[in-house]
C-alpha cells in the first residue's frame, strides 16, 4: 500500500464516522421537531437529549479531523476545493454554527422549549447534509471550470444536475433512516417502549427510501462519468454485501428483534457501500483536474503526519471507549434514572 | 471584482471570525485551569465552597465552549476557503501541528462531555478531579499547536522555494521556528490571565450589586492571586517577545514603537500622536527600548529609516496605538492584583471598597480588550506578509468573488451568537443564584444523612 492510499483511506475513514455520528444528530433534530409536530414530543426529547448532550462535540471533531486531514495530506485540494466552495461551504458552516451554538444553549442554559426554535433546530439538520453533498457531486467532474488559471465553480449546471439532486435526497434519506434505526436501539436500551415503537415506525418509513435513491445514483453516474461507473460495476459483489446487510437489518428492525445487532448491520452496509464507492472513485479527488497522487504532499510530511495519527489514535481509543461505556452502555444513564449533569 | 478587492475583503473576514473566536478560544483555554485549580482547592481545604465554584463555572463555560467549537470550525475551513495558496503551501510544510490540534480538541471534547455529565456519579471528587486534568491539557495544547502554526507564518522555515515549488520539506523545523517558543508561552499566560480576572470581575459583580456570601470573597480572592501569577508571568514573557522581535521581526518593532532612527540607547515612545513622521504628546522613556529589545541600554535598535532604505516592507505604524492599549492593561491589571493581593495580606480595608470592586470588575473586560489589541497588533505588524518573506497576502487570497456577500452573512451570525451566549449566561445565573443553589444542595445533603 503507498502513503497515498493510506492517507485516504484514513480520510475516508474519519468522514464515514462523520457521516454515521452525524447523522444521528442531523436526524435526532428531525424527529424531535417531527415529533413536536405531531404532539408526539414528550416520547422522544428526553432519550435524544440523554444521548446528544454528551457527544455532541464529539461529533463536530470528525467533521474538522476530516478537511483538516485533507489539507494535510492532499494539500491542493485547498486550491481546488478551497476556491470554489467559498458560498457553499460557508452557508454550510452557518447552518453549523446556528444548530451547534443554539443546541448547546438551550440544552446547558436556557432550556428552551420553544416550538419554533425546535422546528428550526429540526429543519436546520436537514438542511446542512443537504448543503455538504454536492461537494460529491462537484467530486465527479463537469462542474468546475479552469478561467484564467483558477478553478471556477459552475453554479448553474451543479444546480440543474440530476446528479447533484439525486446525492441530496440520497442524503436526506440516508440520515434519516441511520438516525432512526440508532434511535430505535437506544429507546430501547432505555426501557422505553413508546419511543421504540415510534423509531421503528421513522425506521421502516426510511428503509425504502434510503436504498432506492441509492441504487439512482449509480444509474445517473452512468450518464455523467462513464468511467466511474465502470468502476462502480467491478465492484458489483461489495455493493451486493451491502444490499444483504441492508436487508438483514429492516428484517430484524420489522421482526422487532435484536436491535443492536440491527444498527451493527446497519453500520456495516454503509460500510461497505462508502468504501466501495471510495474505491470506484480511486484515483480521482476531483474529476479530472486531481488525482490522489499530483495532490498529494511530500513524503517527509505524510510520514509525520501518519506517525501522529498512530500516536493521536493510542490516546483517542480508549478515551472514545469511555466516553462509550459512561453514556452509550451504561443501563443507569441510558434510562435516565439519575441526572449527572453538572 | 479584482484580486486587490478580494484579498482586503478576505482580511476583513478573517480579522471578523478570529476577532469574534479568540474571546471564546481564549476562555476555552484558561478556564478549564480555573475549574481544575478550584476543584483541587476545594478537595484540598475540604471546602465545599470551592467545589461548587468548579460546578458553576463548569456550566457556564459549556455555552462559552460550543460558541468556541463553531467558530473554531468556521476558522479551520475559512483558511482554505479564503486563503487557498497560502494552505496549499501550509499543508506540505506546517500540516503537522494542525492535524496535532484536532487531536487535542478531540481529546478535550472527550473529556469534557465525560466531566459534565458524570457529576455525583463518582463519589470520590478526586475522581472527578482526574476527568479535569485532560480536559486543561487539552484546551492548553491546541492553542499551542494552533499558534506554532501562526508562528510559522511569522517566521517560516523548515523548507526552500525552487522556482515556486516546495523542496527540502522539513516539518519539525517549520514547528521550532524562532518565533514559537515565545508566542506560544505568552498566548497560553495571556490566556489563563484573562481567565482570571474575567472569573475575579464576575465574583466583583456579585458583591457589588449586594451579595454578601463568602463564596464570592473566595472566588475573588482566589482568581487574584492566580491573576497576579499569570500577569508575572506574561510581563517577562512579553519582554522575551520584545527580544525575539528586535533580532527577527525588526520592523513589527520599529513600527510599533514610532522607531525612525537607527541609534544606541534608545528611548521607549509611550502613547503619543503621529503626524506626520513626528511624535507628539508621547511620554518617552529613556534606554527602555535598548532594553527591552537587547536587555542593555548601549545597544542599538534598528529603525524604521534605515529598513526603508533597505527594502523592508513596514507595517502600518498605527499598530503603536494597539501595541500601547495592550501593554498598558497588562500592566495596570498586574499592579491592580499585586495591591489586592499585598493588602488582602496585610488586612488593608481599601480593597472592600466599592470603588475598587469597580476597578476589579473592569479588569476582566480590559483584559479581552488587550487579547483582541494583542492579537491585531501581531497580525496587522506582518502586513503585507502571510509567510514573512515567502508569499504576501496578496497572493494568497482566494479568487472566488462573493466575499463580500459572505462577510454580511458571518457579521449577522457573529451578532446572533454574541448576544446568544450573553443572554443565555445572565439568565442562568441569575435564576439559580449561588446562595439558591448552596441552600439546596445541604436540603439534598441533609435527606441522605436521615
Amino acid at each position: 500500500m503507498t502513503l497515498e492510499i493510506l492517507g485516504i483511506a484514513v480520510l475516508w475513514l474519519f468522514l464515514f464516522f462523520y457521516v454515521i455520528v452525524g447523522s444521528i444528530d442531523f436526524g435526532a433534530g428531525f424527529f424531535n421537531a417531527y415529533s413536536a409536530f405531531t404532539n408526539k414530543q414528550h416520547i422522544l426529547t428526553n432519550i435524544i437529549q440523554r444521548y446528544l448532550s454528551p457527544v455532541w462535540e464529539v461529533t463536530n471533531v470528525f467533521f474538522v479531523f476530516f478537511f483538516v486531514g485533507m489539507i494535510g495530506f492532499f494539500p491542493l485540494t485547498a486550491y481546488y476545493y478551497g476556491t470554489t466552495l467559498l458560498v457553499p461551504a460557508s452557508l454550510a458552516l452557518i447552518l453549523l454554527s446556528i444548530r451547534g451554538s443554539y443546541y448547546a444553549f438551550a440544552t446547558y442554559g436556557a432550556k428552551i422549549n420553544h416550538r419554533g426554535y425546535i422546528y428550526m433546530y429540526g429543519l436546520s439538520g436537514l438542511l446542512l447534509p443537504a448543503s455538504l453533498s454536492p461537494v460529491l457531486a462537484m467530486s465527479e467532474g463537469g462542474f468546475i471550470n479552469m478561467v484564467n488559471d483558477s478553478p471556477q465553480l459552475d453554479y448553474w449546471a451543479l444546480f440543474t444536475s440530476p446528479l447533484t439532486w439525486s446525492i441530496v435526497v440520497l442524503s436526506l434519506t440516508a440520515v434519516l433512516y441511520i438516525s432512526a434505526v440508532f434511535l430505535t436501539w437506544y429507546a430501547n436500551k432505555a426501557g422505553d417502549e413508546k419511543a421504540t415503537d415510534l423509531m421503528r415506525k421513522y425506521a421502516l418509513v426510511w428503509a425504502g427510501p434510503a436504498i432506492i435513491t441509492a441504487t439512482g445514483i449509480i444509474i445517473e453516474l452512468r450518464t455523467h462519468n462513464a468511467e466511474h461507473f465502470a468502476r462502480i460495476m467491478d465492484l458489483w459483489w461489495l455493493f451486493g454485501i451491502s444490499s444483504l446487510l441492508f436487508l438483514g437489518t429492516v428484517f430484524l428492525i420489522w421482526k422487532r428483534r435484536k436491535y443492536g445487532l440491527a444498527f451493527i448491520l446497519l453500520v456495516g452496509q454503509f460500510f461497505t457501500a462508502f468504501f466501495a464507492y471510495g474505491i470506484s472513485h480511486y484515483p480521482y479527488l476531483l474529476y479530472p483536474h486531481l488525482t490522489i497522487y499530483d495532490s498529494f504532499t511530500n513524503e517527509t510530511m505524510a510520514i509525520s503526519l501518519i506517525i501522529a495519527f498512530v500516536a493521536g489514535l493510542g490516546l483517542l481509543l480508549p478515551s472514545l471507549y469511555l466516553l462509550f461505556r459512561l453514556f452509550l452502555f451504561d443501563k443507569d444513564y441510558v434510562k435516565g434514572k439519575s441526572d449527572y449533569h453538572a | 471584482m479584482g484580486f486587490e478587492d478580494t484579498a482586503l475583503l478576505s482580511r476583513i473576514l478573517t480579522m471578523m471570525t478570529l476577532s469574534f473566536h479568540i474571546l471564546y478560544a481564549t476562555i476555552g483555554v484558561g478556564v478549564p485551569l480555573m475549574i481544575m485549580i478550584a476543584q483541587w482547592v476545594g478537595i484540598k481545604k475540604k471546602d465545599d465552597h470551592y467545589i461548587l465554584m468548579a460546578r458553576r463555572w463548569a456550566r457556564g463555560f459549556v455555552i462559552t465552549v460550543a460558541v468556541g467549537v463553531v467558530t473554531g470550525t468556521i476558522i479551520g475551513l475559512q483558511l482554505s476557503l479564503l486563503w487557498p495558496n497560502f494552505m496549499q503551501v501550509a499543508g506540505n510544510v506546517i500540516a503537522l501541528p494542525l492535524f496535532l490540534e484536532t487531536f487535542a480538541f478531540f481529546f478535550e471534547a472527550i473529556f469534557l462531555g465525560i466531566y459534565l455529565y458524570t457529576w455525583d456519579r463518582f463519589e470520590d471528587q478526586r475522581k472527578h478531579l482526574l476527568l479535569l486534568i485532560p480536559v486543561a491539557l487539552g484546551a492548553a495544547a491546541s492553542s499551542v499547536f494552533i499558534t506554532i502554526v501562526n508562528a510559522f507564518m511569522n517566521a517560516p522555515q523548515g523548507f526552500e522555494m525552487l522556482n515556486g515549488q516546495l523542496v527540502n520539506v522539513q516539518p519539525l523545523l517549520a514547528i521550532f521556528n524562532p518565533a514559537m517558543p515565545t508566542k506560544v508561552a505568552h498566548v497560553v499566560a495571556t490566556a489563563f490571565m484573562t481567565c482570571a480576572f474575567l472569573l475575579a470581575s464576575i465574583a466583583a459583580l456579585r458583591i457589588l450589586s449586594g451579595s454578601t456570601h463568602v463564596y464570592h470573597k473566595k472566588a475573588l480572592y482566589l482568581m487574584m492571586k492566580l491573576g497576579l501569577v499569570f500577569s508575572i508571568a506574561t510581563a517577562l514573557i512579553g519582554d522575551l517577545s520584545g527580544k525575539y522581535l528586535a533580532e527577527y521581526q525588526p520592523e513589527k518593532l520599529a513600527a510599533a514603537e514610532w522607531h525612525f532612527e537607527t541609534e544606541a540607547n534608545a528611548g521607549l515612545v509611550m502613547f503619543g500622536v503621529l503626524d506626520g513622521e513626528e511624535v507628539k504628546y508621547a511620554i518617552k522613556v529613556p534606554y527602555a527600548l535598548s532594553i527591552l529589545a537587547h536587555g542593555v541600554p548601549g545597544e542599538e535598535v534598528t529603525g524604521i529609516n534605515e529598513l526603508r532604505e533597505n527594502e523592508v516592507p513596514i507595517p502600518p505604524l498605527w499598530i503603536h496605538y494597539l501595541f500601547d492599549t495592550m501593554v498598558t492593561i497588562g500592566m495596570s491589571l498586574a499592579a491592580l492584583s499585586f495591591i489586592y493581593v499585598v493588602a488582602a495580606w496585610r488586612g488593608w480595608k481599601f480593597i472592600q471598597a466599592k470603588w475598587f470592586r469597580l476597578l476589579v470588575l473592569l479588569g476582566g473586560p480590559l483584559a479581552l480588550v488587550a487579547i483582541e489589541a494583542g492579537w491585531w497588533f501581531t497580525e496587522v505588524g506582518r502586513q503585507p506578509w502571510i509567510l514573512r518573506n515567502f508569499m504576501t497576502t496578496q497572493e494568497a487570497a482566494t479568487t472566488s468573488g462573493n466575499v463580500d456577500l459572505m462577510i454580511i452573512l458571518f457579521g449577522g451570525l457573529y451578532i446572533i451568537l454574541g448576544i446568544g451566549t450573553i443572554v443565555v449566561l445572565t439568565r442562568m445565573y441569575r435564576r439559580n443564584p449561588v446562595e439558591q443553589e448552596l441552600a439546596q444542595r445541604e436540603v439534598e445533603k441533609g435527606g441522605e444523612q436521615e
